[in-house]
């Protein structure tokens, strides 16, 4: 924080800034909303994960080509990548002041995340439609 | 990115050893942070002695008998010496607080004192809190009404009136806020625990018919959410009371509204 005295603005006009963004409160409760869902989808998604471990190609295929795990495997990863990058931007909001440093990772983490997870989707996608 | 060093010229060093009171069997060592405007020097730490069976209890106390009998150039803010007006919040053995309140024997070993953390230092143990009184001036801590004011008093329930308590009793000694590690990172633009009580404090009260309003300016992923339920706040609060609680509770209204 600056010194009252290193520049001439007042007091009341450091601190209204630039307004209220009257925003937050969808990315809090969407920040919410991902951790809750992912308490279940992360056990039904790495139980059967762990039991074809060391079994091969041809076990884990088996196990994607199932409707059931190949949803469950799909909805853990586009939540998780989602819960991601909602907690990457608070990070990076917390701790990178530039404005011009913030801005690039802040929008390298949307694009970045997002190209993660439709890899990780078209992965699945790819062996449940018989890859 | 966030400082997690001091500026080269906030370093501190080892300042000026003061003797130990002749005579005296009870001595306790006060390592007090001191820095003078006047000089370029960097701050240092001085150490001074205090014959404990000579001093009143508190560390006000010791602080006191310091700059009357030790040292006059110590500097420091205080008046009530009863945990009422706020002025002497600072650094306590890692802790901020009150010096008023905190008794000596609560601490073991040498006392430290330093002032609040992360503010601009003015003198010694005084921080610079022009920021954090803009910041409650900006939460409008004073009743708003579109009724036209009524003959005798705005009305409040018995139980409206308790949604108050624990609320009313803060004293805007900003030992929470100069706890909180979001606000010491975006001070700037985050208001920090003891606005956010002040301003849930007129949110929840019955009175005010500007709840819109104050939710509107307060909905801000800077101003309300840096606010990661650190929970120093409610830890630090030498009236025991609980901001981080409070910001729960605006958080919690913001979703009302849209539920």
């Amino acid at each position: 924080m600056t010194s009252a005295n290193s520049d001439l603005r007042t007091p009341a006009n450091r601190v209204l800034g630039l307004g209220s963004a009257k925003d937050g409160v969808g990315h809090w409760w969407a920040q919410r909303l991902s951790s809750v869902a992912l308490i279940p989808l992360t056990f039904l998604f790495v139980i059967p994960l762990a039991g074809v471990i060391g079994e091969g190609f041809d076990a884990v295929r088996a196990l994607y080509q199932q409707p059931y795990h190949a949803i469950i495997a799909i909805l853990f990863l586009a939540v998780t990548f989602w819960h991601h990058q909602q907690g990457l931007q608070v990070v990076i909001e917390d701790y990178v002041h530039g404005k011009g440093s913030r801005t690039i990772m802040l929008v390298l983490n949307s694009l970045v995340t997002v190209a993660l997870a439709v890899i990780g989707i078209f992965s699945v996608a790819k062996i449940a439609f018989g890859g | 990115m966030a400082k997690f060093a001091l500026p080269k010229n906030s370093r501190m060093v080892t300042g000026k050893t003061w003797p130990k009171p002749e005579g005296a069997k009870n001595v306790r060592a006060f390592k007090i942070y001191r820095w003078d405007p006047d000089t370029k020097a960097n701050p240092r730490i001085d150490t001074y002695h205090v014959d404990l069976d000579k001093c009143g209890p508190m560390v006000l106390d010791a602080l006191i008998k310091i700059k009357n009998e030790i040292d006059p150039t110590l500097t420091f803010r205080r008046s009530c010496r009863e945990g009422i007006c706020g002025s002497c919040a600072m650094n306590i053995d890692g802790t901020n607080g009150l010096a008023c309140t905190t008794g000596i024997d609560e601490i073991s070993g040498a006392v430290r004192i330093y002032p609040l953390p992360h503010m601009p230092v003015v003198k010694d143990l005084v921080p610079d809190l022009t920021h954090f009184y803009a910041q409650h001036a900006a939460v409008q801590p004073w009743l708003e009404t579109k009724t036209p004011a009524p003959q005798g008093e705005w009305r409040q329930s018995i139980e409206d009136r308790k949604k108050l308590d624990g609320l009313y009793e803060c004293i805007m000694c900003a030992s929470c806020s100069t706890s909180c590690p979001s606000y010491w990172w975006n001070g700037d633009r985050y208001l920090g625990p003891a606005a956010l009580l002040q301003a849930y404090r007129w949110l929840i009260d019955s009175r005010d018919e500007a709840t819109g309003e104050r939710l509107d300016d307060l909905e801000d992923p800077f101003r309300l959410y840096r606010c990661h339920t650190i929970m120093n706040c409610a830890k630090t609060c030498p009236k025991g009371l609980n901001p981080a609680k409070a910001i729960a509770e605006i958080k919690k209204m913001m979703i009302e509204r849209r539920v």
